[in-house]
C-alpha cells in the first residue's frame, strides 16, 4: 500500500458527468463484463462437445428469464466495447481528438451500442417467432 | 562511471524491471488481438444468432464446420488474449496490495489460459466428432 497521509486526487463523485469520462468508465466496465461472459462461451462449448443431454442445460440456463437478462447485457457490452473499441482505434492513428469530434464519437458509441443490440435482439425475437 | 565516489554503477537500479524494448508489447498486442476481434465478433453475433432455432445435431454439425471450427478457435484465442490484456491493466490500476497483486494477476492469467485451452479443446472434439 503506498504510504499514509499523501494527498489523494478527487474521486468520482467530485466531477461533474460527461460523456468523455462515462464512455471511457463503460468501456472498462463492459470490458469486465465480457471476460465474465467467456464462463458462458466455455460451457456453451464444452456442453456441445459433451452431448444432447448437457446441450439442453446449457439451453435451459439461457432460456431462464436471469440467463435471457445475462444474455441481453453481454450484449450490449459487447456492442459498446466494439464501438468504441473502434474509436479507441481511431485515436490510435492520431485522428477524433479535437474536443467537439471526441464528444461527439463518444455519443456515436454509446446510442450506436443501443442501436447495435435492438438489431440483434430484434433478430432474437424473429427467430423465436419464426420457430 | 558513478559520481558518488563509489565504484557501483546506478546500473543495479534499474536491472530486473525488465527490458525497456518491451515497452509497448502489451499495448501491441492489445491492439492486434482488437482488430482480429471486430470482424470475429461480428462473426460470433451471427453464429449465435444461427444456434438459437438449431437442435443440438444442427449446432453441432454448424461448429463443426471447418471454416467455422477454425473461426471459433480464432476467436476464443482472440478473446482470452484480449481480456487477460484487458484485466491485467485494471488490477495493475485498482489493486496495490503487493501480494494481492501478485496473486490476482497470476488467477487472471491461469483462468484465461484454462478458459481457453478448455474451449479448443471442446471446438476439437466437436470438429472431429470424438
Amino acid at each position: 500500500m503506498p504510504q499514509a497521509a499523501r494527498p489523494k486526487s478527487p474521486h468520482l463523485q467530485i466531477y461533474r458527468w460527461q460523456i468523455q469520462m462515462v464512455s471511457s468508465i463503460l468501456h472498462r466496465a463492459a470490458g469486465i463484463a465480457l471476460a465474465a461472459g467467456t464462463v458462458l462461451l466455455v460451457c456453451l462449448l464444452a456442453a456441445l462437445a459433451a452431448g444432447p443431454e448437457a446441450y439442453a442445460n446449457v439451453q435451459s440456463c439461457c432460456a431462464s428469464v436471469f440467463g435471457q437478462l445475462l444474455l441481453l447485457g453481454w450484449t450490449w457490452s459487447l456492442a459498446y466495447h466494439l464501438l468504441n473499441g473502434l474509436r479507441h482505434l481511431l485515436e490510435d492513428t492520431g485522428a477524433g481528438f479535437e474536443i467537439k469530434t471526441f464528444v461527439m464519437t463518444g455519443w456515436v458509441a454509446v446510442a450506436g451500442s443501443f442501436v447495435l443490440t435492438a438489431l440483434v435482439w430484434a433478430c432474437v425475437l424473429l427467430q423465436r417467432g419464426g420457430a | 562511471m558513478s559520481d558518488n565516489g563509489k565504484l557501483r554503477t546506478p546500473l543495479k537500479t534499474v536491472r530486473g524491471l525488465g527490458s525497456a524494448r518491451g515497452g509497448t508489447h502489451h499495448f501491441t498486442v492489445q491492439r492486434i488481438t482488437a482488430v482480429a476481434l471486430v470482424p470475429l465478433s461480428f462473426w460470433f453475433v451471427w453464429l449465435a444468432l444461427s444456434l438459437i432455432h438449431l437442435d443440438y445435431a444442427g449446432a453441432r454439425a454448424l461448429v463443426a464446420h471447418p471454416c467455422h471450427a477454425v473461426l471459433m478457435v480464432a476467436f476464443v484465442v482472440s478473446v482470452f488474449w484480449h481480456a487477460q490484456l484487458g484485466l491485467q491493466v485494471v488490477i495493475e490500476d485498482y489493486v496495490h496490495t503487493p501480494g494481492l497483486e501478485i496473486a490476482s494477476q497470476l488467477a487472471v492469467k491461469f483462468l484465461c489460459v484454462l478458459g481457453a485451452l478448455a474451449c479448443v479443446l471442446a471446438v476439437v472434439r466437436i470438429a472431429l466428432g470424438s
